[in-house]
C-alpha cells in the first residue's frame, strides 16, 4: 500500500485518479481548498474501497503555507499527483489583471512552490514519484489563452527539469499533457469528441505513465501529432490565426 | 462550478431542450427549475429551461454493514451501488429495468421492480431523505419526521424540491445469481393465470406479444426469479459467487432511420422471443445482470427508434379489469401498433400516495416510436384505461392531458394544493408538470 497525495482533490480528474488508486488499495491523502467539502469524497472512497483516506487543507495561492503543509503530512508521500489548475474566464486578455495574476500564481508559482517542498522530502528519502497535470496549451502561446498557456508552459518546463534533477536524486517526475478533457472546467463547451478524453482516461494514463517512469504523457496519442504540427507553423502565419 | 448550456433530452429522445444546467451548490436565481438525475425517464419529467443536475453529487456517505443501510447523495446510481455491494452480499431492495438511474430519480418516480407484488415500491425501502425546499432549507423527511413531505416527494416527480440524500435499506443476498424459471404461455388468459399462480416467486414479469392474433392473443414468456442461495450454485460458479456485473457496454452507434422499426421487424422480434424457449418450462441459473437488465448490455439502445424519438405507455388496471386489458391489447393489434418491448406484470396492494403510480392490478408497458398518428391512438388507450379504473405512469409519459391525470389519480388535486401551500412561487416545475397543469 502506497501513500498517494492528490493536490486539487475536488476536480473531476483528481477524483478519477483517487478512485483508481483506491481501487488498487492505496491510501489517499486528499488536499484541496474548501477542506470541509472533502468529507463526502473521503467517506465515499472509504466505503467503496475500504482504504484509509485523510484530508488536508491546501491552497495553491498561499505559497507561504506550503512548507508547513508538507511537514504536516504523516510522512513523505510515495506518489504525488498535482492536479489543480486554473483556466478562469479570461485566459487570453489584457483587461483583467487580477485574474491574470491568479492564473500564473495557481498554475505555475503555486505548483512550483509546493513541489519544491515535496521534491525535497523525496530527495531526502531517496525515493518517490510526482505526476504533474500540465496541458498541451503550454506548447505554444496562443491568442485565446496565452496567460493559461504560458503558465502551463512554465509548469511543463519545471516538471521536465525536475525530472532530470530527480533522476540523480532517486525520484521520478512525469509531465502529463492532456488535450481536451470532459470536466467541470469544460462543461457545456462543444469539444470535438475524438480529441476529448474522459477524466478516467486521464487518470489511467497518468497513473500508468508514472509507474512506467515515462517522461511526458499525452493522454490521447493524437495530441502529440497535433501539437507537433502547431509548433511548426511559422510564427508569421500563426499570429494571424484565430487560435 | 458555473452553470452551462446543454441540449437535453431524456430516454425517449424527445423533447430536446436547450437548458441551463446547474450542479453542486449552484442554484438558479429563481424558478422555475427541476432536478434531474440520469435522464432515464422517457418524456419531459426532467425537462426544463433551467435544470439542477445531481451528477456532481454521487458520494456514498455511510454504510452500516450490520443493518445494510446505505446513506448516499442523490446522484449515486444503482449501477454503482451494485458494483460496490454485490461483492459484500447486498443487493437493491427494488430495481427498475435499467441500473443507470439515480437514487433521487428512483425516489422521485417511486419506481417499482419485478418484485412489486411482494416488496412494494422503492420508497418502501427508504428510511429517510434530505430534501431541499424552495427556500434552500434542508429538511430530513421520514415516516416519523416531516412525514407529509416524505410522502409528497415519493413519486412526486421532483415537484417538492431537490432530494439531496437518501438512506436506503439494502437487501441481503448469498450469491449474485438468480434461479430463473421461464414459462411459455399460449395466450393472455394463461399468462394471467400463471402470473397469479406464481405470486410466491420474488420476481415475476411477462414479455408479451401484442401482435399475435385470435386465440394466441397475449401469448408470452413469463420469467420468474429467486436469488440463488450459496449451496445452490454449481461448482464452476463457487469462486465467483458474488461477482458484480461487468462494466463493459456495447454502444448502439447511431440513430436508426425511422422506417427500420416497422411492424414487420416488431413481429419478427416478438416471434423470435417467443420461440427461443422451446420447452414449455425451463429452469436456469443466470447472473443478475441479464435477469434484471437485459437491455443495459447495449448502451443508447433508445437510438433504435430513430431521431424522432419514442415514448413508453405504461398503465395499470385493477385486478378485476381483465376485459379492459383484453380490449386494450386488441386496440393495439387493430392499429398494428405492436411494440418492440411489451412487459406485463402484477402489482401488489399499494397505499394511494399522491402522484405515485403503482396500485394493485396488472401493469403493461409498451414502447411506441413518435409519429403524427400516435396521439390519436394513445388517447383511445387513455379512454380505455380511464374507463377501467386505471392510470398511466408519469415517469414514462410525454403527452397525457391534465384531465386524464386528475381523473385517474385521486390525490392529484390534493398534491396540487399542497405544493402550492409549500411554495407559492412554484419554484420546481418540469415541462411535464406545466403541461399537466399542476401549478395553481
Ligand atoms: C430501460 C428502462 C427501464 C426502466 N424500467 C423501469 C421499471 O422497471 N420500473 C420503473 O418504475 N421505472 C422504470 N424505468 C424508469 C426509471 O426508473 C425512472 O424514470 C427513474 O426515475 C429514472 O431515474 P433518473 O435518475 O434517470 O431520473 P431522471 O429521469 O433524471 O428524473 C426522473 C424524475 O425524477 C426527478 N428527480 C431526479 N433526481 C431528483 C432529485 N435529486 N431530487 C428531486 N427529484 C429528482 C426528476 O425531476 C424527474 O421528475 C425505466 C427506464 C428505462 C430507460
Ligand atoms: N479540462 C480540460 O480540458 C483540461 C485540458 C488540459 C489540462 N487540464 C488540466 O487538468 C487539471 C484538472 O482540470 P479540470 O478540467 O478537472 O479542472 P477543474 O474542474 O476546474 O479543476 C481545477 C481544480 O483546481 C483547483 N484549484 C484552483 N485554484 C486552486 C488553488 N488556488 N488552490 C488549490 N486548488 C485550486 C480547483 O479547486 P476548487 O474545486 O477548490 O475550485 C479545482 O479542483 C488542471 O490542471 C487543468 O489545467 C484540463
Amino acid at each position: 500500500m502506497k501513500h498517494c497525495l492528490i493536490l486539487g482533490a475536488h476536480s473531476d480528474v483528481a477524483l478519477a485518479i483517487a478512485h483508481q488508486l483506491a481501487k488498487e488499495g492505496h491510501s489517499l491523502w486528499l488536499a484541496a481548498r474548501r477542506f470541509q467539502d472533502l468529507e463526502p469524497i473521503q467517506k465515499d472512497l472509504e466505503i467503496r474501497y475500504g482504504v484509509p483516506v485523510a484530508c488536508f487543507a491546501f491552497d495553491a495561492e498561499k505559497p507561504e503555507s506550503h512548507q508547513a503543509f508538507v511537514e504536516a503530512l504523516p510522512e513523505c508521500p510515495d506518489e504525488v499527483y498535482l492536479v489543480f489548475g486554473y483556466l478562469g474566464p479570461h485566459p487570453g486578455s489584457l483587461e483583467h489583471p487580477t485574474d491574470a495574476r491568479r492564473i500564473v500564481q495557481v498554475n505555475f508559482a503555486g505548483a512550483v512552490s509546493v513541489l519544491q517542498a515535496l521534491a525535497l522530502a523525496m530527495q531526502k528519502r531517496g525515493k518517490g514519484a510526482i505526476a504533474g497535470i500540465s496541458s498541451v496549451a503550454g506548447e505554444r502561446g496562443r491568442k485565446s489563452n496565452f496567460l493559461y498557456g504560458s503558465a502551463k508552459a512554465g509548469l511543463s518546463a519545471y516538471l521536465d527539469g525536475l525530472r532530470n534533477y530527480g533522476y540523480h536524486h532517486g525520484f521520478h517526475v512525469c509531465t502529463v499533457k492532456p488535450g481536451f478533457i470532459r470536466t467541470a472546467m469544460t462543461a457545456g463547451m462543444d469539444l470535438p469528441k475524438p480529441l476529448t478524453a474522459s477524466p478516467e482516461q486521464v487518470a489511467k494514463a497518468t497513473i500508468s505513465g508514472l509507474r512506467k517512469k515515462k517522461g511526458r504523457v499525452y493522454v490521447l496519442p493524437i495530441w502529440r501529432w497535433i501539437m507537433c504540427l502547431i509548433r511548426n507553423i511559422p510564427d508569421s502565419m500563426f499570429r494571424k490565426k484565430q487560435l | 462550478m458555473s452553470p452551462f448550456k446543454q441540449s437535453i433530452s431524456n430516454w425517449g429522445n424527445y423533447p430536446l431542450t436547450e437548458s441551463l444546467v446547474y450542479q453542486g451548490k449552484e442554484r438558479p436565481a429563481s424558478g422555475p427549475y427541476i432536478a434531474r438525475g440520469m435522464g432515464r425517464c422517457y418524456g419531459d419529467s426532467a425537462s426544463q429551461a433551467q435544470i439542477w443536475s445531481s451528477r456532481a453529487n454521487r458520494c456514498m456517505l455511510d454504510f452500516d454493514s450490520n443493518t445494510g443501510v446505505l446513506t448516499a447523495e442523490a446522484g449515486l446510481t444503482l449501477d454503482e451501488i451494485l458494483q460496490t455491494f454485490v461483492p459484500r452480499a447486498w443487493f437493491l431492495p427494488v430495481t427498475p429495468g435499467t441500473k443507470f438511474v439515480s437514487l433521487g430519480g428512483a425516489f422521485a418516480s417511486d419506481i417499482h421492480g419485478k418484485n412489486h407484488h411482494g416488496n412494494g415500491c422503492f420508497s418502501d425501502h427508504v428510511l429517510w431523505i434530505d430534501l431541499e425546499n424552495a427556500e434552500g432549507e434542508v429538511l430530513r423527511c421520514s415516516r416519523e419526521k416531516n412525514q407529509e413531505l416524505f410522502e409528497l416527494t415519493a413519486g412526486g416527480m421532483g415537484l417538492t424540491g431537490i432530494i439531496l440524500r437518501v438512506a436506503l435499506q439494502l437487501h441481503p443476498i448469498e450469491t449474485a445469481y438468480i434461479k430463473q424459471r421461464s414459462i411459455r404461455c399460449r395466450n393472455l388468459q394463461e399468462t394471467l393465470e400463471q402470473i397469479l399462480a406464481h405470486q410466491h416467486w420474488t420476481h415475476s414479469v411477462a414479455w408479451i406479444d401484442c401482435l399475435a392474433p385470435g386465440k394466441a392473443m397475449g401469448r408470452s414468456i413469463l420469467l420468474l426469479g429467486e436469488h440463488a442461495k450459496a449451496n445452490e450454485l454449481p461448482e464452476k460458479y463457487q469462486n465467483q459467487a458474488l461477482k458484480p456485473h461487468s462494466t463493459q457496454q456495447k454502444n448502439f452507434p447511431f440513430f436508426l432511420p425511422g422506417f427500420a422499426l416497422n411492424s414487420f421487424s416488431v413481429k419478427t422480434f416478438n416471434f423470435l422471443y417467443y420461440h427461443k424457449h422451446l420447452p414449455k418450462q425451463k429452469e436456469q441459473l443466470v447472473h443478475y445482470e441479464p435477469f434484471f437488465y437485459p437491455l443495459d448490455a447495449i448502451g443508447h439502445w433508445n437510438r433504435i427508434y430513430g431521431k424522432r424519438g419514442f415514448t413508453q405507455y405504461q398503465f395499470v388496471l385493477p385486478p378485476d379489469q381483465v376485459d379492459g386489458l383484453i380490449k386494450i391489447i386488441e386496440t393495439i393489434r387493430a392499429h398494428g401498433m405492436g411494440s418492440f418491448l411489451t412487459v406485463l406484470k402484477l402489482f401488489g396492494p399499494q397505499k394511494e400516495n399522491y402522484l405515485r403510480f403503482p396500485k394493485e392490478g396488472f401493469t403493461l408497458a409498451m414502447d411506441f416510436p413518435l409519429s403524427p398518428k400516435l396521439e390519436g391512438f394513445l388517447s383511445q388507450l387513455d379512454a380505455l384505461v380511464l374507463k377501467h379504473g386505471g392510470r398511466v405512469y408519469l415517469t414514462k409519459d410525454l403527452r397525457m392531458p391534465p384531465e386524464m391525470l386528475m381523473a385517474s389519480y385521486p390525490q392529484a388535486e390534493q398534491f396540487r394544493q399542497k405544493i402550492k401551500e409549500m411554495d407559492s412561487k412554484a419554484t420546481f416545475q418540469s415541462l411535464q408538470s406545466q403541461r399537466l397543469d399542476l401549478h395553481l
